[in-house]
């Protein structure tokens, strides 16, 4: 059975101007131990996805629809008291993006991470503290260190502490949004280092959600790719980065050039992605799409498995077997 | 009489230095000492005419400020900036004026470049009333739309008199490409022009900046972090590292024959794409020192495997290794032999 189990989520936020249907129909399953990364560009709706599982949504937005299962219990039903005490944190733990920067630079990181456990947990000041030197150790961090300030850190310290942070009340599954993109990249190396390792030891559940197919190929099983609110294919990476079929797919492998890959043309996807107060009908990569026909335009395709095992993509030209136009972007 | 080698050159550094002075304590004072970052230090290279040069590096490596030195709007410490022959650093400001409609820069951020009040006529043409260029406002709208056609925003009347809160990042992005261009300049800075922007989006722009330069003959110094990104968009490729250049060639070249060892660990910091090749380089030992206080002799040393006694006491000279390929290390043939052997770590 899987650990999380999201079926057909949605959630909307209510503007003045409309609905913006940021998460419209979400579905995936992450095993125990297993990396998910949601991958999609600006506005595709994957850090809304992130807090919606969390529920930490503003106001005007609303879960319209929808099941969260975490190991077997029905999260969008329970109260956000119960949820508060049992869930939030001790069972799923975020890492925001830019959490490195929101650290209060005025108090020790160490006594940021004690306050977190002490926040949620009754224990001893001294065993949250014992617990703090620990968790740092584990993100590769001197225990040492406790007593520093943030702006002693680098970056890639200050990124691997907010982490520790998050593993503060032993969560079994973490979501980290976009949790190496400011950094350089030796030091995006050390974060991700970092996390497989943390991983292997906890046995941590992983929703890694990037624009960078990179980051994803190199430290998930799985990848659902978003475009607009919605998830057009899903799948192990080895099959999904290797053979895309869905178009939009296509040009985002196509767009991110290999650095070992021979010197080729600059890749675009002609277009802008929509905007979701008023998505597109039909398929709603259609208007960017070079292949889109008048079935594109007029009906929405379900996300489907075609083909290879588990390799599931929304797209009416892709056939039942598999088989893909190939979409070369110029 | 200029020679052909010469003449195909636009624009040379040679030797650039930009320190930035920190304030002194009483003891720094005392001893006479005057602390600063040396942000760029002893930099030199040349930009061909219609070519792309990449200046790439991680953070504080001194790419923006060199950037800025070539167009002299941060004053050099020392060295020169030969542009067309002409030591651009010896200037007066109306001339250093007159000049800067040859030498344009796009910025990093489209967000804040820009103000907000200006439609885009206005933004655009604003280099045109700077320099008193246009005489008629229909000369100067003529001007303005042929730029705004160049950058494909498209058709240029709806973006006229649209504000930049109106468009889209990437559509600010050609705004201010445009606004570089109007002035029809032989060179150009463009300082990380598609980092903010998505990878769909970013293709488009680079698109029509590979284009300018190929139709027009521009030389562009294109400064990034992404070393994969500057390997498919660039003609030649200078890899910065604490204010110097480490290695200078042409862009396969410096992929496929990496000779310097923080080229080659930055290469292999880079994430691959496949999943297929996992592999998370963890590789140079610590962290990139304090530029207010660089290591003695190379500055790589204290992180790199090869170092010795020499690296330690003796900086690397800048030498030519094989035809347009420059790499600053004691130990290039070692580098090369470790590139051979299966890759580490």
């Amino acid at each position: 059975m899987a650990q999380l189990a999201v079926e057909n989520l949605k959630m909307y936020y209510r503007t003045r101007k409309g609905q913006v249907r940021a998460v419209d129909g979400i579905s995936f399953s992450l095993e125990a131990g297993r990396a998910l990364g949601i991958v999609g560009e600006s506005g595709c709706g994957k850090s809304s996805l992130g807090l919606t599982l969390l529920r930490l949504l503003p106001p005007n937005a609303q879960v319209v629809g929808g099941a969260i299962r975490l190991g077997g219990q029905e999260l969008t039903s329970m109260d956000d008291e119960t949820f508060r005490k049992d869930v939030r944190w001790t069972k799923i733990a975020m890492v925001f993006q830019g959490a490195m920067n929101a650290l209060n630079p005025v108090l020790t990181v160490g006594s940021q991470i004690t306050e977190a456990i002490l926040a949620h947990e009754k224990v001893s000041k001294e065993e949250a503290v014992q617990r703090a030197k620990e968790l740092l150790e584990l993100v590769g961090i001197n225990p040492a260190r406790y007593s520093h300030y943030p702006h002693e850190f680098s970056g890639g310290m200050k990124q691997r502490a907010v982490i520790a942070m998050a593993l503060a009340c032993h969560p079994d599954v973490i979501i980290a949004d976009e949790p190496t993109t400011a950094l350089d990249v030796m030091v995006q190396a050390q974060v991700l280092k970092a996390i497989a390792d943390l991983r292997a030891r906890l046995n941590l559940s992983l929703i890694l959600v990037s624009h960078d197919l990179s980051v994803i190929a190199q430290t998930c099983d799985d990848v659902a790719v978003m475009y607009a609110g919605k998830i057009v294919e899903y799948g192990p990476v080895e099959e999904i980065f290797v053979r895309p079929r869905h178009p939009y797919t296509q040009g985002l492998v196509q767009a991110f050039p290999d650095i070992h890959a021979e010197r080729a043309p600059i890749v675009s996807i002609p277009g802008t992605p929509p905007n979701l107060l008023n998505p597109p009908s039909g398929c709603r990569f259609h208007p960017r799409c070079p292949l889109a026909n008048d079935q594109c335009r007029g009906v929405e395709p379900e996300l489907v498995e075609k083909g290879a095992a588990r390799h599931r993509v929304a797209c009416h030209l892709v056939s039942p077997g598999g088989e893909a136009v190939e979409v070369r972007f110029a | 009489m200029t020679t052909t080698s010469s003449s195909d050159i636009l624009l040379e550094a040679r030797e650039l230095v930009k320190h930035f002075p920190l304030r002194r304590s009483l003891s720094q004072a005392l001893r006479g000492e005057r602390p600063a970052v040396r942000a760029v230090d002893g930099v030199g290279f040349h930009v061909r005419r219609g070519e792309i040069l990449g200046l790439v590096g991680e953070s504080g490596c001194g790419k923006t400020t060199t950037g800025r030195l070539l167009l002299r709007l941060e004053e050099p410490t020392g060295g020169q900036v030969l542009f067309d022959g002409q030591d651009i650093t010896q200037l007066t400001p109306q001339e250093m004026t007159r000049l800067r409609r040859r030498m344009q820069i796009v910025f990093q951020d489209p967000y804040d470049s820009m103000n907000p009040n200006m439609d885009i006529f206005n933004i655009v043409a604003e280099p045109l009333r700077i320099q008193g260029i246009a005489k008629s406002r229909e000369e100067m709208e003529e001007r303005v739309a042929r730029a705004l056609a160049d950058v494909e925003l498209v058709p240029v009347e709806e973006f006229m008199h649209r504000y930049p809160k109106e468009l889209s990042g990437g559509q600010r992005q050609r705004v201010a490409i445009a606004r570089a261009l109007v002035l029809e300049p032989d060179f150009v800075v463009a300082d990380e022009p598609v980092s903010m922007l998505d990878v769909s989006i970013r293709g488009g722009i680079l698109k029509i900046l590979q284009r300018l330069v190929r139709e027009r003959g521009l030389s562009l110094v294109f400064i990034t972090h992404d070393l994969s990104l500057a390997r498919h968009f660039c003609d030649r490729v200078a890899v910065m590292y604490l204010g110097q250049i480490v290695e200078y060639a042409p862009s396969d070249a410096l992929v496929q024959k990496p000779h310097h060892p923080y080229t080659q660990a930055l290469m292999q910091a880079v994430l691959s794409t496949d999943p297929r090749r996992k592999h998370i380089y963890t590789g140079l030992k610590g962290e990139i020192p304090n530029p207010a206080n660089p290591p003695s002799g190379c500055r790589l040393h204290p992180r790199c495997p090869l170092a010795t006694e020499q690296c330690r006491s003796e900086a690397a000279p800048l030498t030519e290794h094989a035809p347009g390929h420059w790499a600053a290390c004691h130990h290039v043939a070692k580098a090369l032999a470790q590139l051979q052997a299966p890759a580490a770590g």
